[in-house]
């Protein structure tokens, strides 16, 4: 998976920029990634589908979570042309591939234990 | 990179790592961060802590990006606060929003480390130069209003100045000058003579603005000073003349028209130096005879070959001098095509109401050029009878009591003298030393000038006055005079006074001798008192004015009284 998944050149550009603050900026991440999901997951109309969908999208380019960008991309151009049930497909695709790249990070978090 | 002066940035971003990541670069990079959650936020925040520079979000909750936008740029007035915004917004409707509401510019994520750095210091610098531009705007008004000011201050000063003639008082002037014709250098003045004549000038110094302005006020000088003291055209147009060489750079000069008005003689005097043609409306006949310029403006010549010489037209009762400013016949059109003297003259042969013309002229300068100039200046004088012109009276300001009473002076002016100076003005200064003749010195003045120009010009001169019967003898015996004049080798004219006191008040005797011919008392004395021929009017003017009039010696000797009564 890897290279496909998560661009290794992001994560190490992202460290020397944010220095001792990329475990910060880790941990929010993952904590705001599971909150756009259970609103996706949850969402009940096409502009809040929308929303959810380009502001993780915005997160995962910034976090060089490749393959997470372009299935929040995809969600965010179609929430209001599929069918639901393309639609909570879709979903499950990008909760799948969030629950794959997750490790990842976690194993860069405990890489580079805050210090506090 | 070249390193910047640190900037205060506001990030609105509602994605915590994104503005955890994006507040780190610009750390990293030396500025100042504030931040917000949302729209909201990012409004009060920039309300309290006016950061030079805004990274805003468009999709955020509470208030979107575009709404914070608008209302941050209503804020920042005229200063220019840059929005960038933090987009990966594709739709190119969204992006054209951002532009509407205010946006500078966009940023896409992921963030792009080098990108965002050369975006802030694009936006710095123009940020900077609307700093600029608007400093230096405020900086030009302030001139601007300093510079109206002056002109202000100037002009009231002026106004005190130029004022004190005729111009707004007398009945037969009209004139149309934009208040601020003095700082475009046209010059508008008039005074009357003791004697009563109107003297006019219109001048049109070269420049613009205060410069333009300056030579005036010497100008007016001379002008009021020489004329209320009785000096004529020729020694008035001297000294303006030596003064303004004296005074003004080499590329400064002044055009002007300088007119005598005489009510008495219904004549007009005329010296043109770089003007326009001025015109002499003879109502009767409709003709305008020009009066165009003959010589070089003032402040060009030396005193030495400065020429003063004028030229002399009769005017009947109604006559109407008009004269005008380049400004009117150099106005252009949106081609660049002058006005010109060809369409002044097509204004005058339409013109069927003769108190019209003004408006005519103007209506034909609009008609032509589309704009209005402020340096169009027009006046227009006519011939009143003198009874409807009032000088104003003569203010004295000492007590009297110092009043000489009882005395006489001979003088005696020869040729080379009689050339050149004009002795009026110092008689006319010894004579309102007697209080008791004050209230006559226009009466005097006239008196007094007559019997001098005739014993100069039809004594010493020999001029016949039957040549002026008709306008074009009424030239040529100007022309004469003056040729005669400059050949001038010997002669004399006397002038003896003798005031003595009587027992209510006291006499004044005039007593003029020349050294001419004399001329044949008994036919002129023949001729009725109301006789107006042009030839006529010296001796009947001074028959009507004074008392006892009387010619002896076969009319080169004239005597004539005046007398008062003790002031109370």
């Amino acid at each position: 998976m890897d290279e496909t998944h998560v661009d290794r050149n992001v994560l190490s550009a992202l460290q020397e920029v944010m220095e001792e603050s990329y475990p910060e900026l880790l941990d929010i991440f993952l904590a705001d990634s599971e909150e756009r999901l259970k609103v996706l997951r949850t969402a009940d109309s096409g502009d809040r589908l929308v929303e959810a969908a380009h502001s993780f999208k915005g997160s995962s380019s910034n976090m060089g979570a490749v393959r997470l960008t372009e299935l929040c991309h995809q969600l965010e151009q179609q929430a209001r042309a599929l069918p639901v049930n393309d639609i909570q497909e879709l979903v499950r695709e990008i909760d799948r591939e969030f629950a794959s790249v997750r490790p990842l990070y976690e194993a860069e978090r405990q890489r580079c234990p805050a210090k506090i | 990179m070249q390193p910047m002066e640190p900037l205060t940035i506001l990030i609105a971003e509602d994605s915590a790592a994104d503005r955890l990541l994006l507040s780190s670069i610009l750390r990293r990079q030396g500025h100042e961060v504030l931040t917000a959650a949302n729209g909201a936020e990012a409004v009060e925040a920039f309300g309290r802590q006016q950061p030079h520079l805004v990274l805003m979000d468009a999709m955020m909750p509470v208030m979107d990006g575009f709404e914070a936008a608008r209302q941050i740029k209503a804020l920042a007035g005229e200063t220019l606060v840059p929005i960038i915004f933090l987009t990966s917004l594709s739709e190119s409707e969204a992006l054209a929003r951002c532009l509407e509401v205010g946006g500078d510019d966009f940023l896409a994520k992921p963030y792009n480390q080098v990108i965002l750095a050369a975006k802030i210091k694009a936006m710095d610098r123009l940020r900077r130069l609307q700093d600029t531009v608007l400093r230096q705007r405020d900086q030009i008004a302030r001139h601007h209003e300093y510079l109206l000011n002056e002109q202000r201050v100037a002009k009231a000063v002026f106004d005190k100045v130029a004022h004190s003639g005729c111009l707004n008082a007398a009945p037969n002037i009209r004139y149309l000058q934009s208040p601020y014709a003095l700082f475009n250098g046209d010059l508008l003045l008039a005074a009357f003579t003791p004697a009563g004549d109107m003297h006019v000038l219109l001048g049109d110094f070269t420049g613009h603005g205060l410069p333009a302005a300056v030579g005036a006020m010497p100008l007016a000088e001379v002008f009021y000073g020489m004329t209320a003291k009785g000096y004529g055209l020729a020694e008035t147009l001297r000294e303006m003349n030596a003064k303004l060489k004296r005074i003004l750079p080499v590329d400064m000069f002044c055009c002007a028209t300088l007119l005598c008005l005489s009510f008495q003689r219904r004549s007009v005097e005329v010296w043109n130096g770089g003007m326009p043609d001025g015109y002499l409306h003879c109502m009767a006949s409709g003709e305008r005879i020009p009066l165009p310029a003959r010589h070089l403006p003032l402040g060009v010549l030396s005193p030495e070959s400065f020429d003063e010489r004028t030229e002399v037209f009769p005017m009947a009762l109604g006559d109407r001098v008009f004269l005008l400013s380049d400004g009117v016949i150099d106005t252009c059109d949106a081609n660049e095509q002058l006005f010109g003297v060809q369409r002044l003259q097509q204004v005058f042969a339409a013109n069927r109401q003769a108190d019209a013309l003004f408006e005519e002229i103007e209506q034909a300068l609009r008609d032509f050029g589309g704009e209005a100039r402020d340096d169009v200046s027009m006046v227009e004088i006519s011939l009143l009878e003198p009874a409807q012109i009032t000088p104003p009276a003569l203010v004295y300001s000492d007590s009297g009591q110092s009043c000489p009473l009882d005395w006489s002076v001979s003088f005696e002016f020869r040729a080379v003298t009689l050339k050149r100076f004009n002795p009026l003005p110092y008689l006319l200064q010894l004579l309102l030393e007697v209080h008791g003749l004050r209230a006559q010195s226009g009466a005097l003045y006239s008196v007094l000038a007559e019997l001098y120009s005739n014993a100069l010009e039809h004594g010493v001169l020999g001029l016949d006055s039957s040549l002026k019967r008709n306008a074009s003898g009424f030239a040529r015996y100007y022309q004469e005079r003056s040729t005669r004049l400059g050949e001038l080798q010997e002669g004399y004219v006397r002038v003896h006074l003798q005031v003595t006191p009587t027992d209510d008040g006291g006499c004044l005797t005039i007593h003029v001798e020349d050294s001419g011919k004399g001329f044949d008392v008994e036919r002129v004395m023949a001729r009725p008192l109301e006789d107006i021929r042009l030839s006529g009017r010296g001796v009947s003017l001074i028959r009507q004015l004074g008392r006892n009039a009387r010619w002896t010696d076969n009319g080169r000797s004239a005597r004539v009284e005046f007398i008062w009564e003790a002031l109370a």
